[in-house]
C-alpha cells in the first residue's frame, strides 16, 4: 500500500535531487518551507508534528535538505512531508505539500462500518498501523 | 531551471552559467569547443583544449578587469584572485578530458586593517567563483558573531544552521571572526559555532565557501586557538594598508562616482589633508577617505547655501580647496589656535 496524500503521491518516490528542485521552486516563489512528521496516516489527520520552525528567507534548498535529513535520521519510521506556504493576499494557504519519507511497510486501511439508529450505515476508515501505540508503529 | 547541472549522481555541482545557451559550431576532431555538453564524452588523449573558447573564462576576464579597475592597490590580492581563477579554469579543462580531481578548497581568510577592502573583495570573489562554476550563486551572506552565537543553551545551533542555509550555494562572509571564540569565558557558546562550521567546511558536497575576515593579530590568535579551522582555510590573504597615492586615487574614484569633481588645486589640498590625517590615530584607510569626501560635500553644501546666488551645474559639482581646508585637522594651522579640534577625525 502506498499512501496517496499530497502532491506527487501517485509518482514513485522523489530522489533527493528532485526534492531539492521542488523546494527550490517553492523558495523562488517566496514560499517559506516547513517540515512535518507523523506516524498516523489517516487522511483526516491534518496537523502533523512540526520539525522545527518554518524556514524563512531562504533561496537555496541546501538548508532545507539538511533539515529533512536530520528529521529522517531522527524518525526513520515516520511519514515526513514538506509544506510550502503561500502568504500572498487572496491565497494565504499551503501552496505545495509532498511526502519525502514513508515507512518501509505501510499496512493500509480498514473500512469500519457502524450502525447508528435505523440500521443506517456509517463508514469510517481505520489504519492498521494505529493498532500499535504511537511511536512504536512501523518498526521492523 | 536556469543553467544546467553536470552529472546525474553528483547533485548540485559545477553549475555552468555559459553552457545552457551556447551554440556549438561544427567541432573538429582534435579541437573541441567548451560549450558542448561535456558530461558524457571525455576528449581523446591527443585532443587540445583552447581555453579562450571557454565562455566562463570570458566572464572571469570581465570580473578580473573590473576588479583591476575598481580596486586600487591590493597587488597581492589581485594576484591571488588571478591564480584562483586560473586554477578553476584549468580544472574545467581537465574535466573535459575526464581527469577528475578533488574539488579544491576555497575557504579563505582575509586579514587587514579597517577600510582596506575586505568586504568588497569578498563580493568580487563570489562573482568570480560563480562565473567559474564553483558556487551556484554570486551571493555573499555577511554575518558577525551575533548572527551565529545564541544567547542561551540550544540557541546556537539553529542560529548557525540558519546562517548556513541562507548562505547556501554562495559565500558566507564572517566579519570579525575572532569574536567567535573567547577562551577566557567558559559560558561562551562560540565553540559550538566553530564546530558546526568545521563540519560544514569539511563536507565534500558542501556548496558553500566561507571567508573569515578581521584584523591580522587577532586573527592570528583565533587561528592558533583553532588548528582545525586554520587547516581548512586554504587561502590566507593579507590586505595591506593603502599608501597616500593610492588613497588619493581612491578619493578620485569616489568623487567621480558621486558625480563630483575636484576643483583646481583641490586635489593637492586633499593630498595635504591626507598627509595630516594619516598621522592621526584611528585612520581607517578607504573608509576614512569616504567620510572625508562626505564631509567635503557637507562643507560645499554649506558654502553654496551661504552664497545666496543662483547655482549652475559646475558649482554643484565642484569641490573647492575651501571645502577641503575647512576640515578641523587643519584647525591648528589656519588661525584658530585657541580652539583645539574636538575629535581628530574632522
Amino acid at each position: 500500500m502506498q499512501l496517496r496524500q499530497g502532491t506527487f503521491s501517485h509518482l514513485p518516490d522523489l530522489s533527493d535531487i528532485e526534492i531539492g528542485a521542488q523546494i527550490r521552486y517553492a523558495l523562488l516563489n517566496n514560499w517559506p518551507v516547513s517540515i512535518e512528521y507523523t506516524d498516523d496516516p489517516h487522511p483526516r489527520n491534518v496537523y502533523w508534528e512540526m520539525w522545527g520552525l518554518p524556514l524563512f528567507d531562504l533561496d537555496e534548498p541546501d538548508g532545507v535538505l539538511a533539515e529533512v535529513n536530520a528529521c529522517r535520521s531522527t524518525f526513520p519510521h515516520h511519514y515526513i512531508r514538506v509544506n510550502a506556504y503561500d502568504a500572498s493576499y487572496g491565497r494565504q494557504t499551503t501552496a505545495l505539500s509532498f511526502l519525502v519519507q514513508r515507512p518501509a511497510d505501510e499496512p493500509g486501511f480498514l473500512v469500519v462500518r457502524t450502525e447508528p439508529e435505523d440500521r443506517r450505515q456509517r463508514y469510517g476508515l481505520r489504519s492498521y498501523a494505529t493498532d500499535v501505540r504511537a511511536g512504536a508503529r512501523y518498526r521492523d | 531551471m536556469p543553467g544546467r547541472t553536470q552529472g546525474s549522481g553528483s547533485g548540485f555541482r559545477m553549475y555552468r552559467p555559459g553552457a545552457g545557451d551556447a551554440a556549438g559550431s561544427g567541432s573538429n576532431h582534435t579541437e573541441a569547443h567548451a560549450d558542448s555538453d561535456p558530461s558524457e564524452i571525455a576528449l581523446p588523449d591527443d585532443a587540445t583544449v583552447d581555453l579562450s573558447t571557454d565562455l566562463a573564462g570570458k566572464n572571469v576576464e570581465d570580473t578580473l578587469a573590473r576588479l583591476d579597475a575598481e580596486l586600487i592597490g591590493l597587488a597581492t590580492v589581485k594576484k591571488r584572485v588571478r591564480e584562483i581563477a586560473a586554477l578553476l579554469l584549468i580544472d574545467r579543462a581537465r574535466q573535459r578530458f575526464g581527469l577528475q580531481a578533488d574539488r579544491p578548497t576555497m575557504h579563505m581568510s582575509f586579514t587587514g586593517g579597517p577600510g582596506t577592502g575586505k568586504t568588497t573583495v569578498a563580493l568580487r570573489m563570489a562573482e568570480m567563483l560563480h562565473a567559474l562554476g564553483y558556487i551556484r550563486k554570486p551571493k555573499v551572506h555577511t554575518v558577525t558573531r551575533d548572527d551565529l552565537v545564541g544567547q542561551f543553551i540550544g540557541h546556537t545551533a539553529p542560529k548557525t544552521k540558519e546562517a548556513l542555509a541562507k548562505a547556501a550555494g554562495g559565500v558566507l562572509f564572517i566579519d570579525e571572526a575572532y569574536y567567535l571564540f573567547r577562551p577566557e569565558n567558559e559560558r561562551d557558546y562560540g565553540q559550538e559555532v566553530i564546530e558546526i562550521l568545521l563540519q560544514e567546511m569539511e563536507t565534500e558536497r558542501s556548496s558553500l565557501v566561507v571567508i573569515f575576515a578581521g584584523y591580522p593579530d587577532r586573527m592570528e590568535t583565533f587561528f592558533s586557538a583553532n588548528p582545525g579551522l586554520s587547516s581548512r582555510v586554504a587561502h590566507h590573504i593579507e590586505f595591506p594598508d593603502y599608501t597616500r597615492e593610492e588613497l588619493l586615487a581612491i578619493a578620485d574614484v569616489m568623487v567621480a562616482q558621486q558625480n563630483f569633481r575636484f576643483g583646481e588645486s583641490a586635489a593637492a589640498a586633499f593630498d595635504e589633508y591626507l598627509a595630516v590625517r594619516m598621522a592621526r590615530p584611528r585612520f581607517a584607510n578607504a573608509r576614512s577617505v569616504r567620510n572625508a569626501v562626505d564631509r567635503c560635500r557637507l562643507r560645499q553644501a554649506n558654502r553654496l547655501v551661504q552664497e545666496h546666488r543662483p547655482l549652475g551645474k559646475a558649482d554643484l559639482m565642484t569641490l573647492t580647496t575651501e571645502d577641503i581646508y575647512g576640515s578641523s585637522v587643519f584647525g591648528d594651522r589656519v588661525g584658530a589656535a585657541e580652539e583645539a579640534p574636538a575629535c581628530p577625525t574632522e
